[in-house]
Parts: C-alpha cells; sequence; structure tokens
C-alpha cells in the first residue's frame, strides 16, 4: 500500500464555536487514527528527525511502538527524553524542528510527530504514570523558575537521585506554559498534570520566593550543592511611541497573565478583572501576539486585528496557530507598522495610527527589512491596543546577584552546558537566549542538568 | 500558606492591622518594601506597604484600609487563618541616609509605611519632623507610633477636629516660610496630596520623594501594568519603586491609569465582596 501523502488531519473545535469559548481548539487523535499515521513512518536509518530535535526524542521508536498499538511503551520511550510531552505534542514548532525534517516531507508532508506525541502523552494521563527512583545521592541543587527549562533540569537532577527544590515568583509552576499560552491552546490541567510527574520524583516546588527579593543567589549557593537559573525572558518590550501608557493598552505579559493566570476570563467568580473593548489591535505576529488577539475574540472583542509590520511570511507565530486564528476571524494587517496610539481626551484608546511598509532587503535577522512607505498614513479604531512585539529578559535576579556575568541584552552568559561566571552556577532558556521556544528551554535545561551532575560528581 | 498571627481593628469597619508570618521576608524586607498578598484561589493578587516587622518572630505587619472586594475579603479573616500567597519583599527600599532635617507627609493610609521609614531615619541621625493628615480625628491613624519615631509631630484635619485645620500642605507651607531648613521630603497618601506636596516643594528645590500605588498584577516587573511616566520615560511602579522623585512623576496619569478598572472594580465588589458570614469573626 503505498503511504498516504498527507497528515491524517487532526480534528478540531468548529471555529464558529471555539471563538466563544476557551476550550482546547485541537482535540487529539483517536487511537486507530494514531495507529495509520504512525503506519506512515519510513524508519529512516539516518533519522534526520531525531536530531531535528532539541532534547532528541527517539522518534522512530516511539511511533513504532504506536504503530503497534502500545502506547505505553511509547510513552516511556518518549519519556526518557522529555518530561513535558503533553506540552511539547501541542506547542512545539514542529514544523522547524523534528517534522521539518523529515523525510516524508519529500513526498508530501511529513509524519505528525507533534500530533502523535500529544496522543501518547494523552494516553498516559488516562492511565497514570509512572517512574522508578534511583538511590539519592545525598547532594541537594535548587532551582529558580518553574518554567520549561527549570522543570526539565529539575526532572532529570531527581532522575539522576539528587535532591532539588525548585523556587518560583509565581504562586503557580510552568512559567509561560501557565501564564502565557492560553487554555484553548495548552489545558492548564495538562501543565499541572505534568508537573505533579515531575514532582512524584521528588522535586518540591516552593511559590512565593522571587530569588533576588526574598532570598538571594548567594544564600542558595551556600544552602545547596549547586544552582540552576531558568527564570526567562518575562520584561515586556514597548514600541515606545506616543501614546503608550494611554488606557486601553496593554503589554501581551499583563493581558494574557490577567486572562490566564488571574482567570479574568471567569470575572466576576474570580476577582481580577480585565477590559477588552469592541475593537482590539495586537501589534505583533508571534506566538504571543496570537494568543493575545485570540483571546480578545473569546473575551467578546467584536473585532481583533492583528498589526504586523512585515508580511505573512515573517511571521514568527507557528503556522498552524496563524491558519486557526484566520479561521476564527481574526483579521491581519500584515505590512502595517502602528506610529502613535490616539487617545479620546479622557485617557482612553481611540485608535492607532499606522503607516503601510514595504519590504527591502533582508536585515541581520535573515528577514526583508520593512521600510515605513511615505504619505500612507491610515487610522485604525480601536479601544483596545495590545503590545506584543517581544519579551526581554527580567533583570530582578541578575541585578541582584553579584558576580553573575550578563550579556548587553540582559541574558545570562552561560556556555553551551549552562555554566556561568559563577562556581556551582547554571543557567538555561529564555534567560540565556532571550524569548525562543518550550523545546529549545527544555533542551537547555537538559543540558545543565547533565552538566550539574558532573560537577556535583567531581566535588 | 501564611499564618495570621495578630489581627487588630484599627477604626472599625474601615482600617486594620495584620500580622502575617512569613520568616523567609521578614528577614529580608526594609523600610519601603511592600508585599503582595492573595487570600484564595479566585482572589486577586495586591499589594500592601509594610508596617513592621518581627525579624526573629519572622513576621510581617501590615495595616490595610476597606475600600472593595479584596479588602473586604481580608476584613473577614480571623487570628489563626492563613493567606494563600504572601510574596516579598517587592520594589526598592527607601533611601535612608544622613540627610539633616527630613520632613515626612503621611496622608491617610499612606502612614503606614512611616513606622519603619521614620524609625530608620531617626536611627540614621537624622532631624525628622512627621506631619499627619486625616480627614478627621476618628480617622487619624499610628499617631503615637510616628510620634515615638518623630522629632516633631504635626496633625492636621480637614474639619479640624484635630490638630490643625487644613490640609498637611499648610503645615509644610508653614515650615518653609518660617526658615526651617529642609533637606528632604518624603510624601506618601493620596495622589492628589503627593502631586500638592512635589509643587509645593519643587520651586524651593527641597528633594522630594514620593511612594506611588499604581494598580498592579504579579509585583515582579513581568506585566508592566504598573508603569509610571516619570520625567518623561516610563518606569514599572514594582520593581523601579514604589519611591520615585515627586518632581519626575506624571501624577495626572496615574490617577487616569488607577481609575481603569473602576466599573469592574464595583461589579466584584457587588459580586460578593464583604458578604462573607463573617462578622462572627471581628473583634
Ligand atoms: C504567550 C506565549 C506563547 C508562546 N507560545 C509558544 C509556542 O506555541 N511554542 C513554543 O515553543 N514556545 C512558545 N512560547 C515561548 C516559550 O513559552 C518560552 O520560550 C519558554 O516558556 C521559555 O522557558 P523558560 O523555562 O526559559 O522560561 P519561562 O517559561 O519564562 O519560566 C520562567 C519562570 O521563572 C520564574 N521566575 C522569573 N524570575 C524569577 C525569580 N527572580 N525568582 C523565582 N522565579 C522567577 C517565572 O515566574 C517563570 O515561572 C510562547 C511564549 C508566550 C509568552
Ligand atoms: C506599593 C503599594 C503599597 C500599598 N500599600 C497599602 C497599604 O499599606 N495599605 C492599604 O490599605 N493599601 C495599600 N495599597 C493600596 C491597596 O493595594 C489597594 O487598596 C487594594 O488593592 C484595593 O483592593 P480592593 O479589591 O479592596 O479594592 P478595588 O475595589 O479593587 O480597588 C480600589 C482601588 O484600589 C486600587 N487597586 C485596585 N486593585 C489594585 C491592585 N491590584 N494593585 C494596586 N492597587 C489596586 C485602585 O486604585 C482602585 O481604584 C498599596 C498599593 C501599592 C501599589
Ligand atoms: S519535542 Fe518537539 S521537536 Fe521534539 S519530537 Fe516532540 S514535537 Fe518534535
Ligand atoms: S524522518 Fe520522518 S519518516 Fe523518517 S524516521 Fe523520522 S519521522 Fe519517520
Ligand atoms: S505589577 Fe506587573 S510589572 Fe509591576
Amino acid at each position: 500500500m503505498p503511504v498516504k501523502k498527507e497528515k491524517h488531519k487532526m480534528p478540531t473545535q468548529d471555529p464558529k464555536k471555539r471563538a466563544t469559548n476557551f476550550n482546547e481548539v485541537e482535540l487529539g487523535y483517536d487511537e486507530k487514527t494514531a495507529i495509520e499515521e504512525a503506519k506512515r513512518c519510513l524508519h529512516c536509518v539516518n533519522k534526520p528527525c531525531v536530531s531535528g530535535c532539541p532534547v532528541n526524542i527517539e522518534i522512530p521508536s516511539f511511533v513504532k511502538f504506536i504503530s503497534e498499538g502500545d502506547f505505553a511503551s511509547a510513552i516511556k520511550k518518549i519519556r526518557e527524553k522529555s518530561d513535558l510531552p503533553a506540552v511539547c505534542g501541542r506547542v512545539c514548532p514542529y514544523e522547524n524542528q523534528c517534522e521539518g525534517v523529515c523525510t516524508l516531507k519529500k513526498m508530501g508532508e511529513p509524519l505528525a510527530i507533534g500530533k502523535l506525541e500529544r496522543f501518547a502523552s494523552d494516553y498516559e494521563r488516562k492511565h497514570g504514570f509512572k517512574c522508578d527512583l534511583p538511590r539519592p545521592t545525598g547532594k541537594k541543587v535548587a532551582v529558580v523558575g518553574s518554567g520549561p527549562s527549570g522543570l526539565t533540569c529539575a526532572g532529570d537532577l531527581a532522575k539522576m537521585g539528587h535532591s532539588v527544590h525548585i523556587f518560583e515568583a509565581l504562586h503557580d509552576g510552568g512559567g509561560v506554559l501557565t501564564y502565557g499560552i492560553p487554555e484553548f491552546r495548552l489545558p492548564k490541567e495538562i501543565v499541572k498534570t505534568e508537573i505533579s510527574c515531575i514532582k512524584s520524583l521528588g522535586v518540591e516546588i516552593e511559590y512565593d520566593v522571587v530569588v533576588g527579593k526574598t532570598v538571594t543567589i548567594d544564600e542558595l549557593r551556600e544552602e545547596f550543592d549547586a544552582v540552576f537559573i531558568g527564570t526567562g525572558a518575562g520584561l515586556p518590550s514597548w514600541m515606545g511611541i506616543p501614546g503608550e501608557n494611554l488606557n486601553g493598552v496593554y503589554s501581551a505579559n499583563e493581558f494574557l497573565t490577567r486572562v490566564n493566570f488571574m482567570k479574568a476570563y471567569k470575572f466576576p467568580e474570580y476577582s481580577t478583572p480585565v477590559r477588552v473593548g469592541k475593537i482590539v489591535v495586537t501589534v505583533g505576529a508571534g506566538n504571543v501576539a496570537v494568543d493575545c488577539a485570540r483571546t480578545a475574540l473569546r473575551l467578546g472583542a467584536k473585532k481583533s486585528i492583528i498589526a504586523y509590520r512585515r508580511s505573512e511570511k515573517e511571521a514568527p507565530a507557528r503556522i498552524e496557530e496563524i491558519h486557526h486564528a484566520k479561521e476564527e476571524g481574526i483579521e491581519f494587517k500584515f505590512l502595517t507598522q502602528p506610529m502613535k496610539i490616539i487617545g479620546n481626551g479622557d485617557g482612553e484608546v481611540k485608535g492607532v495610527e499606522c503607516v503601510k511598509m514595504r519590504l527591502g532587503e533582508p536585515d541581520n535577522s535573515g528577514r526583508r527589512r520593512p521600510i515605513p512607505i511615505e504619505g500612507s498614513t491610515l487610522t485604525i479604531d480601536a479601544d483596545t491596543v495590545i503590545v506584543a512585539i517581544g519579551e526581554k529578559p527580567n533583570p530582578v535576579l541578575t541585578e541582584n546577584t553579584n558576580g553573575l556575568k550578563i550579556t548587553k541584552k540582559g541574558t545570562i552568559e552561560a556556555d553551551e552546558n549552562g555554566k556561568t561566571s559563577l562556581k556551582g552556577v547554571f543557567a538555561g532558556g529564555d534567560i540565556t537566549t532571550g524569548a525562543a521556544t518550550v523545546i529549545l528551554a527544555m533542551g537547555a535545561g537538559k543540558k545543565a542538568g547533565k552538566a550539574i551532575d558532573e560537577y556535583l560528581k567531581s566535588k | 500558606m501564611y499564618k495570621i498571627v495578630k489581627r487588630e481593628v484599627l477604626i472599625e469597619g474601615d482600617t486594620e492591622l495584620m500580622e502575617v508570618y512569613a520568616p523567609r521576608i521578614a528577614k529580608r524586607i526594609n523600610a519601603g518594601n511592600f508585599i503582595m498578598l492573595r487570600i484564595s484561589e479566585k482572589g486577586e493578587k495586591i499589594p500592601m506597604s509594610i508596617f513592621d516587622y518581627d525579624r526573629k518572630k519572622g513576621t510581617v505587619t501590615i495595616i490595610f484600609k476597606i475600600i472593595g472586594k479584596t479588602t473586604k475579603e481580608l476584613s473577614c479573616l480571623k487570628e489563626g487563618d492563613s493567606l494563600l500567597n504572601f510574596l516579598g519583599p517587592l520594589g526598592k527600599s527607601t533611601d535612608i541616609e544622613k540627610f539633616g532635617t527630613v520632613v515626612c507627609i503621611g496622608g491617610g493610609i499612606g502612614t503606614v509605611p512611616f513606622n519603619p521609614i521614620c524609625r530608620d531615619l531617626k536611627k540614621a541621625g537624622n532631624k525628622v519632623i512627621s506631619i499627619l493628615g486625616a480627614r478627621n480625628k476618628d480617622l487619624l491613624i499610628l499617631e503615637k507610633e510616628i510620634g515615638n519615631h518623630s522629632n516633631e509631630l504635626y496633625i492636621a484635619t480637614d474639619d479640624g477636629t484635630k490638630g490643625q485645620k487644613g490640609f498637611v500642605t499648610d503645615v509644610l507651607k508653614k515650615l518653609i516660610d518660617d526658615g526651617v531648613k529642609i533637606d528632604r521630603v518624603i510624601a506618601i497618601g493620596p495622589i492628589i496630596m503627593m502631586k500638592f506636596v512635589s509643587q509645593m516643594t519643587k520651586p524651593y528645590g527641597i528633594k522630594t520623594i514620593v511612594s506611588l500605588n499604581p494598580i498592579m498584577v504579579d509585583g515582579t516587573g513581568m506585566c508592566g501594568c504598573c508603569r509610571l511616566t516619570i520625567g518623561n520615560e516610563t518606569k514599572f511602579g514594582c520593581v523601579d519603586g514604589p519611591d520615585f522623585d515627586g518632581h519626575l512623576v506624571d501624577f495626572d496619569n496615574l490617577m487616569l491609569r488607577n481609575n481603569r478598572f473602576l466599573a469592574e472594580e464595583k461589579e466584584a465588589s457587588e459580586h460578593g465582596g464583604g458578604e462573607c458570614a463573617c462578622k462572627k469573626g471581628k473583634a
């Protein structure tokens, strides 16, 4: 039988219906579809997919188990390399990673690796998580931040027998997975289950601790044998245009934190408010921006518009999310750059003045540079503006830590294994790279975990 | 969970004190820092200044005014109950040095942080002149505590039921007119009060510090909700402040931003705020 050229379709909630609720958009493969999809794999000898995955999941092996209906072995195989399969299966930009190099792509669509990974993890959540614990080494490691990098590093160290204590500034774990990525893309129950799996390895998480404020890195270095810093890139960037401090202008972080983390979408049952208005303009076209625009729609905006200064081709969001957003009715205004947020005289947003752009030569990011077209000013009516043009590293920890070298961009200086300028202190994830992806943060957590283990053994 | 070890009503139905067991914070907190607390899973996280701390006992004391849903719910808790979250010490602590003569102006609930501030200023060898303001004598708080840490204490009430009739700015004006050499002013209270104090001291070139209270979500510099316009720059109240140079603050922008959620706050308050069958716990 010839191999099917396309991926098996992922069932989704109807776009019209889902634009009004926060339930998950994608519904997941059933067993039969998963097995059929898994059978598409060619089991290439050189396994390009495995090197395409930042944590090197043994893709052909776990896929083979799925094709044989042995789902328990499939998830066990994935767990050898990843502690957050349910998360990655949902939010990994796999089109640029494992699937981007899949041999099947030459003949049509790649294997739906992400969706199969998600399938295996969903199976596990229904049937329970099991893990054997090694003998304790007696060494103690502090992990700062409970995002994907911190959780991965903690999980790996625990599996090596070290005792791990995570310190988290917020009142819940998961980092961006919890406060940033919305419920309809990554249900919080799933993040919770993944975290409880990691806790079942003996990892402790202490909330409400801002390292640098509540405790210092120096104190942690005294109490623990090693420290991992995975504090992410949680500082909103602003455009620096007039009107940004008007009422009705949110940073993506504020908007998403209010809605996802403080559950403002259930206001007033939950006490934190959010005000959305009728027309919402979100600036930017990364995952963050698309999440904001889709969230605004679900909160009742009549119109939710994305303004982006480059074209669709350059948009950094996952292709799938842009596709879903369009289906839901998000309006994309490409090659449109906001110049000024206009107030109504009472301090509230009334509109956004923009200028049209054209694309010039590639800039140092490799993407074509947007250039304003003279005389092309246009005004978009709006009562809410969400600025989603990127995040920088939050300086609270670095500012309050002596001897920790940081770069000009504010990221922590670390080598490829996460080693920083302080002995016994490692770092990884967005705090070393700047805002990136879940799987890269996990990869960094993994490498650092290995390096910490080696460091502890040599000590 | 953070246990409430002491609770005291300072003004019935209006202002209460709460001592909370939070040893990590107690160990590191200083004058001018604040904390953020959340009562329960569905609650909002709100910022509070510190009134006092006991490093040995591991406790932090706050004083709050009951104004909306969360503070009403807070007033329903009893000794022995716990808060779900208690985060800190947040913000930069107040600059304490030997300045010379420092005038500390507290309006209403803004008086609270002056307990540690005046204490530390005095310890550092300053002459501390305190001016406390309230609408009337029943709403005046902490007269004794602040008095203990001050070399001179003045009171101003809007209706003249205690101290001088008028505003704290009237007292400050008189000190300036009398030729008192003032090296620094610290003003904490209603935005409008801080604005007028800053306007008054500016022509005299008296360095004036104000402690601002923007709406906050996380308190750790992550969301930008608390942003302020300070001398044409955008700053985050929770990490760059709460103390700022009063002569640089755009008070009007702060006033505007603090009214962002008026309608929602009213709705929240009507949605069960303060209706917790709680009065039993009241002292
Ligand atoms: C809205 C949104 C959507 C995204 N969508 C995707 C997607 O679809 N796919 C994808 O791959 N990536 C996506 N990303 C990016 C991805 O989430 C991040 O790259 C990833 O979470 C980084 O992980 P991290 O562990 O480095 O940091 P984070 O996830 O940022 O976690 C850092 C943690 O450290 C805590 N912390 C910070 N400072 C301190 C301190 N001083 N003390 C104690 N704790 C501290 C923070 O509270 C946080 O919990 C998205 C990001 C956002 C914001
Ligand atoms: C640094 C700082 C220190 C403070 N110290 C004290 C103190 O020592 N004692 C005290 O009684 N109050 C203090 N406040 C104010 C206190 O946080 C608010 O009174 C409280 O949040 C009101 O919540 P609510 O639900 O009861 O009222 P709401 O009805 O929700 O709000 C009433 C008003 O309080 C302000 N407010 C509401 N939500 C927030 C929020 N999340 N963050 C900040 N302000 C908000 C707004 O101006 C609003 O209009 C401080 C605020 C800041 C920023
Ligand atoms: S973790 Fe991401 S990159 Fe790795 S196999 Fe899964 S989807 Fe692909
Ligand atoms: S590259 Fe694609 S087809 Fe080949 S083994 Fe990997 S997943 Fe299977
Ligand atoms: S409260 Fe979120 S940045 Fe200050």
